[in-house]
């Protein structure tokens, strides 16, 4: 709930189409809500290829899951908590009209959205070196399957498009920021960051299935 | 708090009887006109326009491709086309037709056009996401478009694997397209939902929500949670063909009936897509035409939800035959008799809407039932399809080919058609020509029987579809079947002539030339730039066809601070009345 004071003095933000701040605020908040929901059938895909395949061959996710580096694993999965609760922080100061600290807040949440993308490169890396590429690509003889390539695809798939998901929002973060120093944003307006705030916490929470499923099988 | 703040309400609002402008002046065609205001605008009537104009052309590349394939069918073998390019060109009818025409066709071109005009709202939700929409759909276009200069796609609209990850050409390109239109349709879909739940007018209760929209609603619940599951599925195929993963590739490891799970998780809610709001357009022409109220209003509004819903829980059906577990079918095969309930409900209660109604047949009415003639029968023909021991010998003939086009051609083209016919006047202010229109559409009836009645019969017989070749026995049936298709593109040039020449010199449509009472009506044709000049208060419901015309007029209230007072305000509204 805005103050109506602050919304009376600043309506600039109200586009032609909306009656009042309020019906604005509210009708964003459901498209982001609605979009979300589109995210999460978009990854439900890959998590229904993931099912079939585990079902399939239970030996293979056991074996070529301890390929993958469990510690830094849970040190992504601790960094990006880190980060959804300084969104949450970020909205919080917007809401409280302190514009210090809803750009400081955006600022820690960028610097862990990047450790996380630095820790998932090297992760790759590592991978790549020993030959664990997608698809035909794969050449590593680790594991003692058949079929490890298709847990590998699987992997790529979904840590990659999460990580697309992760550098979008990076770049919303930074976007926010410039808003923020060009005081565009108050307590009467902070649409922008509430709902990108929304768009990072399912971000985070795609992770939070993704870290078990895929480093936690043993 | 909430109490104080209505009666502030009561205070503010005051209603004025209003009558639109008939043969305005300033209307949205004629204001912020040029190119670059036209490609830049934010305006949901005009982004519908530039919708229509591509659907419209795309259609005609769909139609022309489809009276290619029809011309090749006259003899057995090669006609004057190669089996090869034959491949091609099914392949490009039915992806164009499908994704470029027929889902856009109601929701992105009509329903933008119309659905902040029947909700009283200035615009959608999100004006320029709307716009954003419209260039996702011509990038996609695009790269469809690149793919048919660059080789060709010769796997169906289906892209079934292992076949299209081996296949030569472009499919990779063709997929991409499909993959980027998914993200149009998505983002139609979201600013449907959000600006029926947000930005109604005063007096717009959901019980008073013109059954289009009604429709739409419920297709763009499909949208938004069946879309994704495509994307997801053609990004896999994509990235099977660019680095080989695997997962629906058998030489891989992969699964290929998996890729067909995905892909129909998606396509058969996607011909909801299609159908479901042609189905609203119905609702409001029949009801206008037959000067009644609509017969059944939430049995008709509550089975396109149920439609919506059950048509998730039916994709199987396409895959009797591809190795699926026989309880699975037989649990899909119950599942697919389930969609004829929502959908008879529908008919009847259209039935018993024009029943002692006062019928005006005038075109949009006439394809309403040409409509309701060709849907029951493909409806009635998808009921046999879906029955276990009938599809093993029916899959994959020319049985099933015209049971599809019953539906998306009979069915969703012609509830588009009446559309199309039924807000003309709105649209551009002009009438066309009653006579011509009728003739037309007599012509696309008896054409279309033509070709897909003995696609019936040859696919009962065993003639299977997508074949280049044939046995001499159905050559009488595909002759007949190509003169069908003549008659029906003579038609559909009759209706280009007919439809250009009313933008040119038609009559000057007057602001409610059928007489209906839906909202859309109430303001002038064409609408004004902002729909309505303050925002409505919405007295009456859509159709309140047993009150009379005189009393039948828009409620304005002076202050625009009403949006959210909803019944409240048209309480305030009546009583102000009777003051």
């Amino acid at each position: 709930m805005s103050e109506p004071s602050v919304a009376e003095e600043n309506k600039s933000h109200i586009l032609h189409h909306f009656v009042d701040s309020d019906q604005q605020f509210e009708a964003s908040k459901m498209g982001m809500w609605v979009f979300l929901v589109t995210e999460i059938l978009f990854f439900g895909g890959l998590f229904a290829a993931y099912i079939v395949y585990r079902a399939w061959y239970p030996d293979l996710y056991l074996q070529a899951s301890e390929e993958l580096d469990t510690f830094w694993g849970a040190v992504n999965t601790a960094v990006l908590i880190g980060s959804s609760l300084t969104v949450a922080m970020a909205i919080r100061s917007a809401q409280l009209n302190q514009i210090k600290g809803l750009i400081i807040n955006l600022y820690i949440t960028i610097g862990l959205a990047f450790t996380f993308m630095v820790i998932k490169y090297f992760e790759y890396a590592y991978k790549f070196e020993k030959g664990i590429l997608p698809g035909s690509y794969y050449s590593y003889d680790g594991i003692a399957h058949e079929k490890a390539n298709i847990f590998f695809s699987i992997y790529y798939m979904m840590t990659g498009l999460h990580g697309i998901h992760v550098l979008i929002g990076i770049g919303l973060m930074i976007w926010l920021v410039f808003k923020a120093k060009k005081n565009v944003l108050h307590s009467g307006y902070y649409t922008p960051v509430e709902i990108t705030g929304l768009y990072w916490h399912l971000v985070d929470v795609i992770w939070i299935f993704l870290f078990p499923l895929l480093y936690l099988i043993d | 708090m909430a109490t104080e703040e209505s009666k502030a309400n009561v205070k503010r609002v005051q209603v004025k009887r209003f009558k639109p402008e008939e043969y305005p002046e300033k209307h949205y065609l004629n204001q912020e006109t040029g190119l670059w205001a036209w490609m830049t605008t934010v305006d949901h009537k005009k982004i519908g326009l530039m919708y229509l104009m591509s659907v419209a052309f795309f259609f005609f590349i769909g139609g022309m491709l489809a009276l290619l394939i029809r011309t090749e069918l006259l003899t057995p073998a090669r006609t004057f086309m190669d089996a090869d390019v034959y491949n091609q060109v099914f392949t490009l009818h039915g992806a164009i037709m499908i994704f470029f025409f027929l889902i856009p066709s109601v929701p992105a071109a009509l329903g933008n056009f119309i659905l902040p005009l029947q909700l009283g709202a200035k615009d959608v939700a999100f004006p320029r996401l709307n716009l954003a929409s419209f260039y996702i759909y011509v990038i996609g276009a695009l790269f469809t478009l690149t793919a048919i200069f660059t080789g060709g796609v010769d796997t169906g609209w289906t892209f079934y694997t292992p076949y299209s990850a081996t296949t030569g050409g472009s499919v990779m390109m063709m997929t991409m397209g499909v993959f980027i239109l998914g993200f149009s349709s998505i983002l139609t879909g979201l600013n449907f939902i959000v600006t029926i739940h947000k930005l109604r007018s005063p007096g717009i209760t959901w019980d008073r929500l013109p059954l289009n929209l009604w429709g739409l609603y419920a297709t763009s619940i499909i949208q938004i949670l069946a879309t994704p599951v495509l994307a997801i599925t053609l990004l896999l195929l994509t990235m099977e063909r660019a680095l080989g993963i695997g997962i629906f590739d058998p030489a891989l490891g992969g699964d290929p009936v998996l890729y067909q799970h995905f892909f129909w998780f998606y396509s058969h809610p996607a011909v909801y897509i299609m159908i479901v709001p042609g189905f609203g357009i119905i609702s409001e022409v029949i009801s206008t035409f037959s000067k009644k109220v609509i017969f059944g209003y939430w049995a008709i509004a509550l089975s396109s939800l149920a439609i919506a819903f059950i048509g998730f829980l039916v994709w199987g059906h396409h895959m009797f035959t591809a190795g699926q577990s026989s309880l699975a079918s037989m649990v899909f095969s119950f599942l697919t008799f389930l969609v004829g309930i929502p959908t008879g409900i529908k008919i009847f209660n259209w039935l018993a809407t024009m029943y002692r109604g006062s019928i005006d047949m005038k075109t949009p009415m006439l394809y309403a039932m040409v409509f309701l003639f060709l849907f029951t029968i493909g409806g009635f023909t998808g009921i046999m399809l879906g029955a276990l021991a009938v599809d093993i010998h029916l899959h994959d003939t020319y049985y099933v080919v015209a049971h599809f086009h019953y539906v998306m051609m009979g069915g969703m083209v012609m509830a588009f058609l009446a559309g199309l016919h039924y807000w003309w006047p709105k649209m551009f202010g002009k009438m066309y020509s009653e006579f011509w229109a009728k003739l037309s559409c007599g012509l696309v009836f008896i054409g279309f029987n033509m070709t897909f009645l003995p696609q019936f019969i040859m696919g009962a017989q065993g003639m299977p579809r997508r074949y280049f070749n044939y046995i001499d026995q159905f050559q009488s049936f595909h002759q007949f079947s190509t003169i069908g298709a003549y008659v029906m593109g003579v038609a559909f040039f009759i209706m280009a002539g007919y439809l250009f020449h009313s933008l040119k010199k038609g009559k000057r449509a007057t602001s409610n030339p059928w007489g209906s009472r839906a909202l859309e009506w109430q303001t002038t044709s064409p609408a004004p730039l902002h729909n309505f000049e303050h925002t409505p208060v919405i007295i009456n419901g859509p159709y309140d066809y047993h009150k009379p015309m005189s009393e039948f007029q828009l409620g304005i209230a002076t202050s625009h601070n009403g949006h959210h007072a909803g019944e409240d305000a048209s309480h305030t509204v009546s009583k102000t009345e009777q003051v």
